[in-house]
């Protein structure tokens, strides 16, 4: 006998059988109130949703004046949320500025976009190549002289006058198809056994996640046009762009570096003594490997360069985020006391609905991909 | 011994072209030279720039007076200080909005991740749609709406929002009390500091004698028991108190609650201390319910109110009770009071003695607006929110995947040994998950901080809106601007990653 006090000396009882182990009782007793401090957390958990799902519910849809509404039903005493307000303002928050006899030029572009993207995201759909040439390589190109303008008769529309949403998706897009391959590059590079290459891709990829994005834009704001030789000036556009893809790559970089170091040096080896060059062996072997076991980084990348692009504001571009702000500020023809609660929050489900999506997505994508681990 | 005849003949010879080595360094030299080119040409291209808009470089004009106006500073600023001192005044507002952000967000990202875990459905689903719902949307629309939409939406300073404790919150942002201690408020202080001393090493020395003997020092023991009965006692005592003067008026309150908190404080050092714990829970739980629902659903009956919170504060007591039951003896537990009453009792005491006094600057609303008291401008109030509520969700995952990460055959195995599930987390789970969590947890701290440069959007005056901004607008001195704030970035940055890398050197498995 252990004179220990901090030992149980004795064994514990054992519990008796559970009377069911399936049913909604059964779940309710496993899930809801397993112990007694469990039933507590319940009923402050249902406690707590009774106290915040009315007023949300109220605010959101109860009270709230709908797309038809006007603002005289906003501003009355306990309104809810003003969609009249969104539904008024709508097309300023996806084409910001853009001239309005010309918006079938974003709409299209908008419209090939899906058109290229959807049949590129769904595995069983075929001719998945020319689907990703035309994705990253002529799409692009159509799509700015289409927003453009200034060829084929088309009026010229300066991106000054480009926002909203169509900046939002632009920006994100161009960032995204651009940051992937440069972040390959850059965790290939730090992977070399060449000092020079692998001392260059360290210190960008390390100075560029050591600092702010905003001090990243602010740079490419300000100093890219102090770079240029005289005379020559940058697109603003161009500039944030520039910034964006440069700051978003060195994060894709050490995502990728993570799938690299995951690779056997078996594999590595194999493929050389089959004679593959090194840029064989990367692009057969070596990548599809390492990527697939990055996934979730790689899209986690993407969503946090989706929501990035709201900073693209402070250097003065006009996005969704600039959009709404701007008519939340101005539109004084709107203004009730939950006018501006309203936009953001509109911004914010739209915000919502692309980057959730895009988790989703990954989620699928890593359970579709996750061959030979499987048990 | 043999000579080794591996029987491999040289290395075939290649072209010159061909050979990896030589064409790894024809490679670098023309990186290199590339590199150094674009250098020089954007050097000289920069130059010509400067020169043909007649501007200097250099960085002479931190020496220079500044003459613009800093809204919130907690260094001493005014117009005629210097452009360094406005770089200075930005680090440390930086810092200041990161430190109260990382400790918020930690605490709210904990209690998150955990809750995310539990077994209990409801619980676990809170937590899921607040994580996916915040870390889906951008930080800078998050503090918008804070700033905009809620905050400048507050009331004018003359309907302020009054809030318990002297604080209040309106359009110019919160309101707190300023604590101003006097002259022998810094024994107070000494003793304080003197009293954590002893009981680390009081703490230290009991729990390195269980270790060798298996039992507290018996004096420790003595001294815990009697820690444990006052504690009880000022617990029960504030509690009956609120009870009968508050919920239930009465004449003779604190007599009343006086002689039964003496009873329970009694109670609680014989064998039917859990008795105490259940009795303590239930008034404790009905008075935070009672007034919680009761503002909470403030259309409903009062008495209904105080029904429910009974029966509620009934089912916690019983929780509470049922696991008092199962603690161990005083004797094997670690005397938690007696440290409590050392390090709060010794400096109360000496408060009590020394006859100082620690004052409270109310902020009163005078004609037009709030004066004295500690005023938190609403950009700081907006950022500092913004970047809890925003981070929690991540630190949350963080903690999540922390916790999963550990091996179910630890746990399983932590059961079989009997331990309990307070005792698995402290001494299996938790110390192999922090191993997991720590360098994650890290490197949001280094998000949040570097996002609080996104106080810049909302008018803070932290780094950025300071220096690469209003001083960049002033001075013109891009390059110098934004190279310093860079590089205190990256300073944070390097320092961060120094100290992972040592603890994680540290923790690092041993393996063979």
């Amino acid at each position: 006998m252990t004179d220990i006090g901090f030992v149980r000396a004795d064994m514990v009882d054992a519990k008796p059988a559970p009377n069911r182990t399936s049913g909604a009782i059964a779940w309710a007793q496993k899930n809801l109130f397993a112990t007694p401090l469990d039933g507590v957390l319940t009923v402050l958990g249902v406690v707590f949703l009774l106290w915040i799902v009315p007023p949300l519910y109220n605010f959101f849809i109860g009270h709230a004046v709908g797309p038809s509404g006007t603002v005289e039903e906003c501003r009355m005493e306990n309104a809810g949320a003003c969609w009249a307000y969104i539904s008024s303002e709508m097309e300023f928050f996806i084409y910001g500025f853009y001239d309005i006899p010309q918006q079938w030029r974003p709409n299209i572009v908008f419209a090939l976009g899906a058109a290229l993207l959807i049949p590129l995201l769904i595995p069983k759909v075929p001719f998945k190549r020319t689907n990703a040439v035309l994705f990253l390589f002529a799409y692009p190109v159509v799509s700015y002289f289409l927003l453009a303008g200034g060829v084929f008769g088309l009026m010229p529309i300066p991106t000054e006058k480009w926002g909203g949403l169509l900046v939002t998706l632009i920006i994100s897009v161009v960032g995204i198809t651009l940051s992937f391959p440069l972040g390959i590059i850059l965790a290939l590079g730090r992977q070399s056994k060449m000092p020079v290459i692998k001392t260059l891709c360290i210190g960008f990829i390390e100075l560029v996640r050591a600092v702010p994005l905003i001090s990243v834009l602010f740079m490419a704001s300000i100093m890219l046009p102090l770079f240029m030789p005289q005379g020559m000036t940058i697109d603003k556009f161009l500039r944030a762009l520039v910034g964006v893809t440069l700051f978003t790559s060195a994060y894709m970089a050490e995502v990728v570096r993570g799938g690299l170091q995951a690779i056997p040096r078996g594999q590595y080896e194999a493929g050389a003594s089959l004679g593959l060059s090194y840029w064989q062996r990367m692009y057969f072997i070596i990548l599809p490997q390492a990527l697939k076991h990055v996934i979730p980084g790689i899209v986690n990348s993407f969503i946090a360069l989706f929501k990035d692009t709201s900073l693209v504001y402070i250097v003065g571009m006009k996005d969704l985020l600039e959009a709404v702000k701007t008519k939340n500020d101005t539109a004084l023809e709107w203004q009730s006391a939950n006018t501006a609660t309203t936009g953001y929050l509109f911004a914010a489900m739209v915000f919502w609905v692309f980057c959730f999506s895009m988790s989703r997505y990954s989620i699928f994508m890593e359970r579709r991909l996750n061959t030979g681990y499987k048990r | 011994m043999t000579t080794l005849d591996t029987g491999r003949a040289a290395a075939p010879r290649v072209s010159f072209f061909n050979d990896p080595v030589i064409r790894g360094i024809i490679y670098q030299v023309v990186v290199a030279g590339l590199l150094v080119g674009f250098i020089a040409w954007i050097v000289g291209n920069t130059a010509a720039n400067l020169a043909a808009q007649n501007k200097t470089t250099g960085f002479d004009f931190l020496w220079k007076t500044a003459g613009f106006d800093i809204s919130f500073s907690l260094l001493p600023w005014s117009r005629g200080s210097f452009y360094w001192e406005a770089f200075l005044v930005g680090i440390t507002n930086t810092l200041l909005v990161a430190f109260i952000g990382i400790i918020l967000a930690t605490m709210l990202g904990f209690t998150l991740g955990i809750a995310r875990l539990s077994s209990n459905f409801i619980i676990s689903r809170l937590a899921t749609v607040y994580i996916e719902t915040i870390r889906n949307i951008p930080l800078l629309l998050q503090l918008f709406f804070w700033y905009f939409a809620v905050l400048k939406a507050m009331p004018a300073v003359r309907e302020s929002l009054a809030l318990p404790f002297d604080i209040f919150i309106n359009q110019r942002g919160l309101m707190v009390p300023r604590p101003t201690p006097d002259q022998e408020f810094a024994w107070v202080m000494i003793t304080f500091g003197i009293a954590v001393v002893v009981a680390t090493a009081l703490s230290v020395w009991a729990m390195r004698t269980r270790t060798l003997t298996g039992h507290y020092p018996r004096q420790v023991v003595l001294a815990g028991k009697a820690a444990d009965a006052f504690v009880t006692f000022l617990i029960a005592f504030a509690a009956l108190l609120v009870l009968f003067a508050v919920i239930f008026p009465i004449s003779n309150a604190p007599v009343l609650a006086a002689i039964l908190a003496v009873l329970l404080a009694a109670l609680s050092v014989t064998r039917f201390a859990a008795l105490t714990r259940g009795v303590l829970s239930f008034v404790i739980a009905f008075l935070v319910l009672d007034t919680a629902l009761g503002s909470m659903f403030s259309w409903l009956p009062s008495l209904f109110v105080t029904v429910l919170g009974a029966a509620v504060a009934l089912v916690i007591a019983r929780v509470v009770y049922t696991g008092a039951l199962e603690r161990p003896p005083s004797e094997a537990r670690f005397p938690l009071a007696l440290m409590a009453v050392i390090v709060i009792g010794a400096p109360a005491l000496v408060y009590w003695l020394s006859g100082a006094t620690l004052a409270f600057e109310v902020p009163v609303l005078q004609r037009f607006n709030f004066v004295g008291g500690l005023q938190l401008p609403p950009e700081f109030v907006a950022l500092a929110f913004g970047l809890t509520i925003y981070t929690a969700s991540f630190i949350a995952e963080t903690v999540r995947a922390g916790i999963q990460a550990v091996n179910k055959g630890q746990t399983e195995a932590a059961q079989s040994l009997g331990l309990k599930e307070g005792d698995r987390l402290r001494l299996v789970i938790v110390p192999q998950a922090m191993r997991v969590i720590i360098p994650p947890l890290t490197s949001q701290y280094l998000n949040l901080t570097k996002n609080s440069s996104l106080g810049a959007a909302i008018g803070y005056p932290e780094l950025v809106n300071v220096f690469a901004g209003t001083a960049l607008n002033q001075t013109g001195r891009a390059i110098e601007c934004i190279a310093l704030t860079m590089l205190v970035y990256l300073i944070f940055s390097l320092l961060t990653s120094l100290i992972m890398n040592w603890y994680n050197a540290r923790v690092s498995l041993v393996e063979r």
